[in-house]
């Protein structure tokens, strides 16, 4: 027998092959239903492209392949949709730009009455026709606890017209109406829109926030929205290398960097309560994350800005608190560990040295 | 009237040329419109642009089916999109690639329009060694110029001071100068070359 | 001094200059380039004071752009297809309101099927809600039009909407002038309100009318478009001067003097339009074309006199009206009521399909033998037509239009180089 040591055993790694079949990722198995086949024309390297793919495959599995879904206007509508061309392989309806959430509603009114309730309903958008344009009917169908799942795509701009901001684009952030000019560092810095928790004030079955970092993670997620029945809402960030201004070989990168530094929370809510959330494994400061994407490049360099950095920290360090994304200190960095954790946190607030 | 269409893909700067070439136009004096055939915002999907360019006032607004010139960005459209649609048999071709017109299989082109001014540029290259990045839609239009003087180096130079800044003005020009000088001897290269036939 | 700039940085700019209080924007193609390049104006603090603010949806923008109205500051804001249709209830809240709001429309079309390209089908849709619409022939008309846009809305107290062609004007880079903001300043006085929500002095906005003075009510509005039809050549006539160069109006006449056919067109075709009658004057037709700049009000009168030497009229329209026929066409009609003048409809350039010189003299010579009908949709494929519709009349479950034709076409479109 060999000593050369075999890293990857004792990893899911390899063990998608070895795992039994409830516990291998949907995507590893060569029958997946696929539910945007290739063809497709996003750009290289787009976030929503595989959120979307892995979601609805998710969704697929979970329900015997019975989804019906409804989609925004936006860059999942329009690259999926290339005339004369689709890549969906589930039936699919685009109506408008605001109407997602309602024409959900309206397909899952109709199979009700028509008594095949085994058919389940996905809604889905980017995070304009969700967060702007959409929320009026997306809390309409969160009231009347409407049995649709719907999934944003939060890419955090309005990507497919030329990049302009939405209410889910981050402080600081350049867009193309949010230029960092005549003293700007780029998006003004509010309290931004927290849809998730919105979600949650409606008091849904199930909301989820996940990232194209941890498929396996949103896999789960979908699948455990279909064993509820009512509104249920997941929040996926996906980078955009267009918008981003990043490398389109970094997407899963920075989609884990988000988590990693705090600035996007990851976790889970059940009738308006976090019930559980996914730890930072090893926190990083947010000047990681914001390095990788020019459209925050205005904060480095000579006419940099450390103080709209150090800002940003304390935005991340506020999640981390809030959502307790920082594990417990336990066994292995001792009693003093969490001191010693909200120390250098403290420290990032003050920002670059 | 002199019509190019640019064609390329998106990310190239298709229709920064095009425009480019516009600017140049009017800093001859002449006047010049430019627009492009448009899509939704993608990297990579096939982009078509047009300049028009003439000494009065250009009133019609369609795209451009009988180019003069057709520029090719990317080589790699030469037999999947129909680039050369409508081209005029006196007119010419500019293409983005270090091989010759017969390596791209244009032969047959060539021999269907004897009279065509078929030139390719490695603008991609050339792009690269100034700008650090393959633009190759500037060292393009130096080619133009070469090919057809429908306007001069020294307009186009002023164009590229308007449109770019700094550093990446001042490469561009480099690239633009290097491309025409390259474009400039294989004119006068195939120059010789046919007066060698004929001779 | 002229510029080569793009047509929606010119309207940018030319916005600018007539210094708006207020700019609200939503985000929709191809009007984007336009409300860009004023958010950076705002943002480098080239328009204080200003406030520019970025709305969840077009209906916001509309909704925020009558707030700020009504409290006595300029507003502007612009839009196209979808997003016209979005904002259409507060459109005739705006109309109704008599605020004097000034909006582009980059004229796209409207789906289903969603296409992005320029047609007239958006703000045709709302010819009816009490905006005033001005229909550029050229991005030099389109920025001049804003100007006195403005000057015109707070004049009467009205909204204008300015129509410019979507992609093939706002996308197109040429030779360009720009006003500067003191000569601007000479022409558009500050914006005095004819009503204003002031706590030294309360008024009360948006009431309920009832079936006793409703009436009335609609009726002024209705007399005070009319009044703008008096209104707009004078304020053409002022800019001309002002400026030193033609443009806006009610009507633009080319070649029209002996001319026995005319053509009538809103919006950038009239350029290419020009170009195919030198074409055919040069063959000694007799024919000429006029542009229709005030779609409303509908300038019949000065249309009469436009058309009153003529046996045929060719109304070619970007939109038409479903289960109809021409929209622009029945305006036209109305114009030259008890005449014999011999009226086509030519429904063409519908979702972006270019109306080049080639379709206008196919159209033309068809007109001339005879054969064109009276309703004709311009490079229509008649057999792709035939067979989706023979599929429906076939199959069970024949599927969606646009996927079949399409389908067809792109098989069609893929084949050989």
């Amino acid at each position: 027998m060999s000593s050369a040591p075999f890293y990857q055993t004792g990893t899911f790694a390899v063990g998608n092959r070895l795992l039994g079949p409830g516990e291998a990722s949907v995507q590893s198995d060569p029958g997946r239903s696929n539910a945007i086949t290739k063809g497709h024309r996003a750009c290289q390297g787009c976030g929503e492209a595989l959120g979307a793919r892995c979601a609805l495959d998710a969704a697929l599995a979970a329900t015997g392949g019975r989804v019906i879904a409804a989609n925004a206007t936006g860059c999942l509508e329009v690259f999926s949709t290339p005339f004369p061309e689709s890549s969906w392989r589930l039936p699919w309806i685009h109506s408008l730009f605001g109407n997602a959430p309602a024409v959900a509603t309206g397909i899952a009114a109709a199979l009700r009455a028509q008594g095949r309730t085994d058919v389940r309903v996905v809604g889905q958008g980017g995070d304009g026709g969700t967060l702007d344009i959409g929320l009026g009917c997306l809390s309409g169908m969160f009231e009347r606890g409407d049995d649709v799942l719907y999934i944003c795509y939060d890419n955090e701009a309005y990507m497919n017209t030329g990049v302009q901001r939405s209410a889910a684009t981050p402080p600081a952030a350049r867009t193309a109406t949010t230029e960092p000019v005549g003293g700007h560092p780029g998006n003004a810095f509010g309290q931004g829109k927290n849809l998730p928790l919105i979600a949650m004030a409606h008091e849904i079955p199930y909301v989820a926030t996940a990232t194209v970092a941890e498929l396996r993670d949103l896999e789960h997620k979908v699948t455990r929205a279909m064993d509820f029945r009512g509104p249920r809402y997941i929040h996926v960030l996906v980078p955009c290398p267009l918008g981003w201004g990043s490398e389109p070989a970094k997407t899963i990168e920075i989609a884990r960097l988000a988590k990693e530094t705090g600035l996007f929370p990851v976790f889970e809510a059940e009738e308006g309560c976090v019930v559980a959330s996914s730890p930072i494994r090893r926190l990083r400061p947010v000047e990681d994350y914001l390095r990788l994407q020019r459209r925050y490049a205005h904060l480095f360099g000579d006419d940099g800005r450390p103080d709209v950095i150090a800002r940003l920290q304390r935005l991340a360090n506020r999640n981390i608190e809030r959502f307790g994304l920082l594990a417990q200190a336990g066994e292995d960095s001792g009693g003093d560990g969490r001191r010693d954790l909200l120390e250098t946190l403290a420290a990032s607030e003050r920002g670059p040295q | 009237m002199f019509e190019a269409r640019i064609h390329g893909r998106g990310g190239q700067g298709v229709v920064t040329a095009a425009e480019l070439l516009s600017l140049a136009a009017f800093h001859d004096g002449l006047q010049a419109q430019a627009f492009p055939s448009f899509g939704s915002e993608r990297m990579g999907a096939p982009v078509v642009a047009f300049c028009r360019i003439d000494q009065v006032p250009i009133r019609r607004r369609e795209p451009i089916a009988e180019p003069d010139a057709v520029v090719v960005q990317d080589p790699t459209l030469l037999h999947h999109v129909n680039v050369f649609g409508g081209l005029s048999p006196t007119g010419c071709v500019l293409i983005n690639s270090g091989r010759s017109p017969s390596q791209l299989g244009l032969d047959a082109l060539r021999d269907r329009l004897p009279a065509l001014r078929l030139l390719t540029v490695p603008a991609s290259e050339i792009a690269r060694e100034h700008l650090g990045r393959p633009i190759p839609n500037v060292a393009l239009l130096a080619g133009l110029v070469a090919l057809t003087g429908v306007v001069g180096l020294a307009a186009l130079d002023q164009a590229i001071d308007e449109r770019f800044t700094g550093a990446a003005a001042a490469a561009n020009r480099r690239a633009a100068l290097e491309a025409h000088a390259h474009a400039a001897r294989e004119l006068e290269g195939s120059l010789s070359r046919a007066g060698a036939r004929d001779g | 001094m002229a510029s080569q700039v793009e047509g929606s940085l010119a309207v940018a700019r030319t916005v600018a200059c007539c210094r708006p209080q207020v700019i609200c924007a939503y985000p929709i193609t191809p009007q984007t380039h336009i409300v860009e390049g004023l958010s950076r104006m705002v943002a480098a603090g080239e328009l204080a004071p200003c406030e520019f603010v970025n709305v969840e949806s077009e209906f916001a923008a509309m909704s925020v752009a009558i707030g700020a109205s009504a409290t006595g500051s300029r507003a502007y804001t612009a839009t196209a297809s979808q997003g016209l249709l979005y904002m259409a209830e507060a459109l005739f809240n705006a109309a109704g309101l008599g605020l004097p709001i000034v909006m582009t429309v980059a004229n796209r079309a409207i789906g289903a099927p969603i296409n992005i390209w320029n047609d007239h089908s958006d703000a045709m849709a709302l010819r009816d809600c009490g905006w005033v619409q001005l229909y550029a022939t050229s991005n030099q008309e389109a920025a001049d039009m804003h100007v006195q846009a403005f000057r015109l809305a707070e004049q009467c107290s009205l909204p204008v909407m300015v129509c410019m062609d979507g992609f093939v004007l706002t996308h197109a880079v040429e030779p360009l002038e720009l006003p500067r903001r003191q000569e601007v300043d000479a022409y558009l006085p500050p914006f005095e309100p004819r009503q204003m929500l002031d706590p030294s002095d309360p008024v009360t906005i948006g009431a309920l009318v009832g079936p006793e003075a409703f009436t009335e009510v609609r009726y002024l509005a209705h007399a005070k478009q009319m009044e703008a039809l008096d209104a707009i050549p004078v304020l053409a006539g002022e800019f001309e001067s002002s400026f030193g160069r033609p443009s806006g109006g009610l009507l633009g006449r080319y070649r029209c003097e002996d001319a026995e056919t005319v053509v009538v067109a809103l919006g950038s075709v009239f350029g290419t339009l020009e170009e195919a009658i030198d074409e055919r004057r040069a063959r000694d037709e007799r024919i000429g074309a006029i542009a229709v700049k005030t779609f409303r009000p509908f300038p019949l009168e000065e249309l009469r006199a436009g058309l009153a030497g003529a046996r045929r009229v060719v109304v070619l329209e970007r939109a038409f009206s479903v289960g109809r026929g021409g929209i622009v066409s029945g305006d036209v009609h109305a114009a030259v009521a008890g005449s014999e003048i011999a009226i086509h409809t030519v429904v063409a350039g519908l979702g972006g399909r270019a109306i080049t010189r080639a379709s206008l003299h196919a159209l033309l010579d068809d007109l001339e033998e005879g054969r064109l009908a009276e309703l004709e949709f311009l490079d229509l494929r008649r057999d792709v037509v035939e067979r989706e519709l023979q599929r429906g009349r076939e199959q069970g479950r024949p599927g969606p239009h646009a996927e079949n034709i399409l389908r067809e076409l792109g098989i069609v479109a893929a084949g050989p180089v």
